[in-house]
């Protein structure tokens, strides 16, 4: 039963056996719990893919660090609850990849941000912040508006998500461009865009062209109003 | 296996036995304070892991013999707080303004209340005391684009203005220069006419005049005074809900840009609109 250890010390291949043998047993250990990770996924209605403008503007947001300053992430703690709105869950950013929980907060918190303001608020805000709030520390990003949000990839960028798990639809995919389009123009018919994306909302941009500050815009509206606490048909998610 | 422990004659420690190749190592235990404390907290993690949520499971996960759940903390702590403001908040549900005003502590602690939540979720757009920036409106200065009576306030409140609720204020400028209602020397004439309804001119233009009687009174008033059943900004005024530039004129004749107000009754409770509705109202232009 009792092999010396200086037998497996000498012998090259009952070291490699049991090395292998006992490294397994930490593999196994961490491994096994991962094959029930679904039991402990939370699901709530309401939770979409970001539509195209949103998903643009999400990179443009990671692109520019907002993250750096803002969290998105209202924790459960009686404070922030009163602040800003229910706590956030899991299945919230089950779409982001990567999810901008982040960890500081220069700025407040955006996890709720959505609806909390008007869109022209938000373009006056981000080219000059402390127009609308004199003692804000916000740099200013007017030059997104100058900028024109580069769409050539879109629709590989929609398909890369898809790849990872984000349940955009064929029909999603084929209508990238248009209701990318839709969602930045407040005369056009929104009513496909509304149906593949509900709740998206039209930001009013200069009827010229798609800048990168009408996609930023149309995402910070969509956060954190996708799920109706409100709605008792919403399980009450349980942790 | 130890095979020979002796003692070494430079540093006086004991070896450990080994030897490997003719080099041998000194036995360095490590400290025992350390030992007992790494036991301590290995002990801990299993004592943690039934007592907490852990693991996640076949169905669903391990919650932990203690039930723990931060979500149920939250809600507790929520639960007691509200609890122990509803010594005054449910009275300001349940009052009416008049009652709440006559009740001066009442009304200290609805505009304190008030005046919190301004500030979190107000003043962003309507700047610190309500002092408004162009495009968002003045609060302070009496000037009201909807009314500025304690019903109008809390309306403008809880459905906001166009906005997306059903019961949102709601109103919309024609673009008369988009939309080619207006020809572009008539826009200038307008905006003549405008200038002197402003005060900033004397100059004005009987074109212009007739034009703003024609299309204009019904929102603004046939002396620009304003109509806050549609929430026509009032003209004859020294404060103005956008910049009062003849430029800034001209573009909201051409291509208006009309104001969005949010909804709050989904964001915050019936006392909280009230409390907010009195601390607006306080702010220097209330009716």
């Amino acid at each position: 039963m009792f092999i010396k250890h200086e037998t497996i010390e000498k012998n090259a291949f009952l070291l490699l056996v049991f090395t292998l043998l006992t490294i397994a047993v930490g593999g196994i250990v961490e491994v096994i719990p991962l094959f029930t990770i679904e039991t402990t996924v939370e699901h709530v209605k309401g939770v979409r893919p970001y539509s195209p403008l949103e998903s643009r503007g999400r990179d443009i947001y990671v692109r520019e660090g907002c993250y750096v300053c803002h969290s998105q992430q209202v924790r459960a703690l009686r404070d922030e609850v009163e602040r800003y709105g229910h706590y956030s869950i899991a299945a919230e950013s089950m779409f982001d990849h990567p999810f901008q929980w982040g960890s500081k907060r220069i700025g407040p918190d955006l996890a709720r941000v959505g609806g909390k303001y008007s869109s022209d608020w938000h373009y006056a805000h981000l080219m000059n912040a402390q127009s609308v709030v004199p003692e804000s520390l916000m740099p200013h990003y007017a030059f997104l508006a100058q900028t024109p949000l580069d769409t050539g990839d879109l629709v590989r960028r929609i398909k890369a998500q898809r790849m990872v798990g984000v349940p955009y639809t064929d029909d999603q995919v084929a209508n990238a461009a248009a209701d990318l389009k839709a969602q930045a123009d407040p005369a056009a018919d929104n009513a496909a865009l509304l149906r593949r994306y509900p709740k998206a909302v039209t930001v009013p941009g200069d009827g010229r062209s798609v800048t990168e500050l009408d996609a930023l815009v149309a995402y910070l509206q969509v956060l954190g109003t996708m799920v109706n606490f409100a709605d008792p048909a919403n399980e009450k998610p349980r942790q | 296996m130890p095979t020979k422990i002796e003692k070494d004659s430079i540093s006086g420690q004991l070896t450990t036995g080994h030897e490997w190749d003719g080099i041998k190592e000194l036995n360095r235990p490590l400290p025992k304070w350390w030992v007992y404390i790494f036991v301590a907290t290995v002990i801990w993690s299993g004592v943690y892991f039934v007592l907490y949520p852990s693991i996640p499971g076949i169905s669903g996960y391990f919650h932990g013999l203690l039930g723990y759940s931060t979500r149920d903390t939250v809600e507790a702590d929520v639960a007691a707080v509200v609890k122990q403001r509803s010594v005054y908040m449910d009275r300001i549900a349940a009052l009416p303004y008049d009652a709440i005003r006559r009740d001066r502590q009442l009304l200290a602690v609805a505009e304190t209340a008030g005046r919190i939540v301004f500030a979190d979720n107000c003043q962003p757009c309507h700047g610190a005391g309500g002092g408004g920036s162009p495009g968002f409106p003045a609060l302070a200065a009496g000037n009201w684009l909807w009314g500025g009576k304690l019903a109008d306030i809390e309306t403008s409140i809880v459905f906001g203005i166009r906005g997306g609720h059903d019961n949102a204020r709601q109103s919309a400028m024609p673009r008369f220069g988009v939309d080619a209602m207006l020809k572009p020397d008539e826009i200038q004439a307008v905006a003549d006419h405008v200038m002197v309804l402003y005060g900033k001119s004397t100059v004005g233009s009987p074109a212009g005049a007739k034009i703003f009687a024609e299309n204009c009174v019904a929102c603004h008033g046939d002396a620009g005074q304003g109509n806050r059943e549609v929430g026509g900004p009032r003209l004859a005024s020294r404060t103005h809900l956008n910049a009062d530039d003849r430029a800034t004129v001209v573009g909201q004749i051409a291509n208006p840009r009309m104001g969005v107000m949010p909804h709050w009754n989904t964001r915050l409770d019936q006392a909280t609109i009230k409390s907010l509705t009195l601390y607006v109202h306080a702010l220097g232009g209330g009716e």
